[in-house]
């Protein structure tokens, strides 16, 4: 990316972004206070949300839930219906933030276009993609049958979702909208334990699992809410609005294509909280049958506990030792039949790919990044938390935690994102400080922030390169494989205590 | 509210809980700071099979201590006993003093380690609970990998404090 191209993405927000997320601020001061007494600043958020979607087709249904709610009746189908619209509300703005950073990097992207079959249409939202359809409450409620309600797999093929776990999952959600994060306490915050632990045993629900288990072990370590100073409002919002999306039927991922040929690797993105870990890497996909070259991403995901931590993250990814391996040595992937998503997700299977030759991840920014084509995000997903577009950057300086790319600085400032460093992986502030080349992922919470994957440094007058997924394999660094070895493997004492412990 | 405060709650992916730090597990497998306690398993040392139920109440300070089986252990009388004392030592490794002391509401001054300021007498609580919150802690270690999108983790970066990414 240049420096003009930075200009471009940087160039103030875009028109209506700002004025769509106040609104969403007023619905989240309404959720921050509780929806059981809706004053007259909650009512008036309310109906201006249903106000800007009034010409969507979720128009009608959210006017009627905002009403609804503002005299009291708070039905878990108007709670979908304004989860559904404040979701439209963010996934405007993600769709106009992504726009305007594609364009200024000249990336094209293929348009939203569900196959035959594919759980979800997409439907137009004053021009734009809708990200929300709470329409589909409505849906889950008359397929509230036994027998359970239909979701997207994986691998792209429905599955049968017990109804009675997502049951669960609302209530407890409806709970919370109602008392409001200032009237969450202990007991509330723990009250969604078990539906979370009969989640995790359904791999269709995993994203609803590691979402509501999340966002509980915060309000666990917030409680009583009540006293605190300030509170994460957005944040919450978000995860209660796509956690009651999550709980109508199940997730929307679904239409997944076969897809063979050579995987190019960018970089590693890695997330996690308390009992989860997952490192989501980005490349670039050369399919077999020719074509232009595809961005994409695919992930593994493992549970973990809190005192799993660092390095060690990755041995609990351990069964996926061609993708870590290609990962730590730099090689690129062959792929055969994998299944790829419309979103541009490939679900990884480890005995479809094989490792190919070495593969250096600046080369591939440099040679294939430029030509490559986006994915379609899917409607649901779209929220600007999501934006993670790789770029490659050089010939930069840096000053006071942010990138200027201009030859002869005085340019435009990329703020780093520092605080997004994993502890599993070789990257510091420092070297991120003197590095002359970066991997990295565009994201926006705000404003615009540069997450590195990867840099290129001169330390003590020698080249030096470090990804995150550089230690995927185990630390290469020897003062940190001593002070693993000191603290010991805890991973294998904690499966040693569930050997013996768990099955008595 | 100041305008630094309105941008932090208007921000999608905020900290909320402060990263634990590392440590061995090897003897004290299991702490957590819930139910109103400092509480946790400890391994005994003479037993492979046998686990301590150790607990020191926020507020009043009262300790506990029994095995799995609520069989009390035979080291805790007037003053905390050693499997107490590496619970403690544990948690502020885990947490950190000053996070442990807020929840525990002790006053530690500069200087003082944890234990020499917990001054409860022992008290019966059941062991059942924690260990079975201990048991859904390891039955984590047994969910199956997923390979699905899960784009709600973006929600949920890695973070790593400054202090200790600089090695």
């Amino acid at each position: 990316m240049l420096d003009v191209q930075l200009g471009e993405v940087l160039a103030g927000g875009p028109e209506g972004a700002d004025e769509a997320l106040d609104l969403v601020a007023g619905f989240d001061d309404a959720l921050t206070l509780g929806l059981a007494r809706v004053g007259e600043d909650a009512a008036a958020a309310l109906s201006a949300l249903a106000g800007a979607l009034a010409a969507s087709p979720i128009g009608d249904r959210v006017s009627e839930a905002a009403d609804k709610v503002a005299t009291g009746s708070i039905a878990g189908e108007h709670l979908a219906a304004l989860a559904g619209g404040r979701a439209a509300l963010c996934g405007a703005v993600h769709d106009a933030l992504l726009g305007r950073l594609d364009t200024a990097l000249g990336r094209p992207r293929t348009p939203w276009n569900p196959a035959p079959g594919a759980p979800r249409p997409d439907r137009p939202l004053g021009g734009q993609a809708a990200s929300g359809d709470p329409r589909d409450g409505q849906e889950a409620r008359s397929g509230d049958s036994p027998g359970g309600q239909e979701a997207g797999s994986g691998d792209g093929v429905p599955v049968q979702v017990p109804g009675h776990l997502l049951d669960g999952c609302r209530m407890w959600l409806r709970e919370l909208a109602i008392v409001g994060w200032r009237g969450v306490d202990h007991d509330l915050a723990g009250a969604a334990d078990q539906a979370i632990e009969a989640l995790l045993a359904v791999p269709e629900l995993r994203g609803l699992a590691v979402l509501l288990d999340g966002l509980a072990a915060e309000l666990r370590a917030s409680s009583p809410v009540a006293t605190m100073d300030r509170l994460p409002a957005r944040r919450w919002a978000d995860l209660w609005t796509r956690g009651l999306l999550l709980a109508q039927r199940g997730p929307w991922h679904g239409g997944a294509e076969p897809v063979s040929g050579r995987l190019l690797i960018l970089g590693a993105d890695v997330h996690e909280h308390a009992t989860v870990v997952r490192a989501q890497v980005h490349g670039v996909l050369e399919p077999t049958r020719g074509g232009q070259a595809r961005l994409v991403r695919t992930s593994v995901a493992a549970a973990k506990v809190d005192t799993i931590v660092g390095p060690a993250v990755w041995r609990l990814m351990g069964a996926h030792p061609v993708l870590l391996g290609a990962l730590a040595g730099h090689r690129s992937l062959e792929i055969t039949d994998m299944p790829l998503l419309p979103g541009g997700d490939l679900v990884w299977h480890d005995d479809r790919a094989a490792a190919g030759e070495p593969a250096d991840p600046f080369t591939t920014a440099r040679v294939a990044l430029p030509g490559v084509s986006a994915p379609a995000v899917p409607p649901l997903d779209r929220h600007p938390v999501r934006i993670a577009e790789p770029v490659l950057l050089e010939g930069y300086s840096v000053v006071d935690g942010s990138l200027d790319l201009s030859p002869a600085g005085g340019g435009h400032a990329l703020p780093l994102g520092l605080d997004r460093l994993p502890r599993g992986g070789p990257l510091t502030p420092e070297l991120v400080a003197a590095s002359s080349a970066c991997i990295g992922l565009m994201r926006w919470d705000g404003r615009w922030v540069l997450q590195p994957l990867a840099v290129q440094a001169t330390v003590k007058k020698k080249p030096v390169a470090a990804h995150n997924g550089d230690w995927a394999m185990g630390p290469t660094d020897p003062k940190v494989v001593k002070a693993e070895a000191k603290a010991g493997d805890v991973v294998a004492v904690l499966r040693e205590r569930a050997g013996r412990l768990l099955r008595k | 509210m100041n305008a630094d405060e309105t941008a932090w709650e208007r921000r999608s992916v905020v900290p909320v809980v402060p990263p634990v730090a590392p440590r061995k597990l090897a003897k004290v497998p299991f702490v957590e700071l819930a139910d109103g306690r400092l509480q946790g398993v400890v391994s005994s040392g003479s037993d492979i099979e046998r686990v301590y139920v150790s607990s020191i109440t926020a507020g009043t300070h009262a300790l506990s201590c029994s095995t799995n089986n609520n069989r009390p252990c035979g080291a805790l009388h007037g003053h905390a006993c050693k499997h107490i004392r590496m619970l403690a030592d544990e948690a502020v490794v885990q947490y950190g003093l000053d996070r442990v002391a807020r929840y525990l509401r002790v006053e530690v001054p500069a200087g003082d380690s944890l234990m020499s300021c917990i001054h409860g007498q022992p008290e019966r609580t059941p062991a059942a609970v924690v260990f079975s919150r201990f048991l859904r802690h390891l039955a984590y270690l047994e969910v199956a990998d997923s390979t699905d999108p899960l784009a709600e983790l973006h929600w949920f970066p890695s973070t790593a404090p400054y202090k200790e990414v600089a090695r």
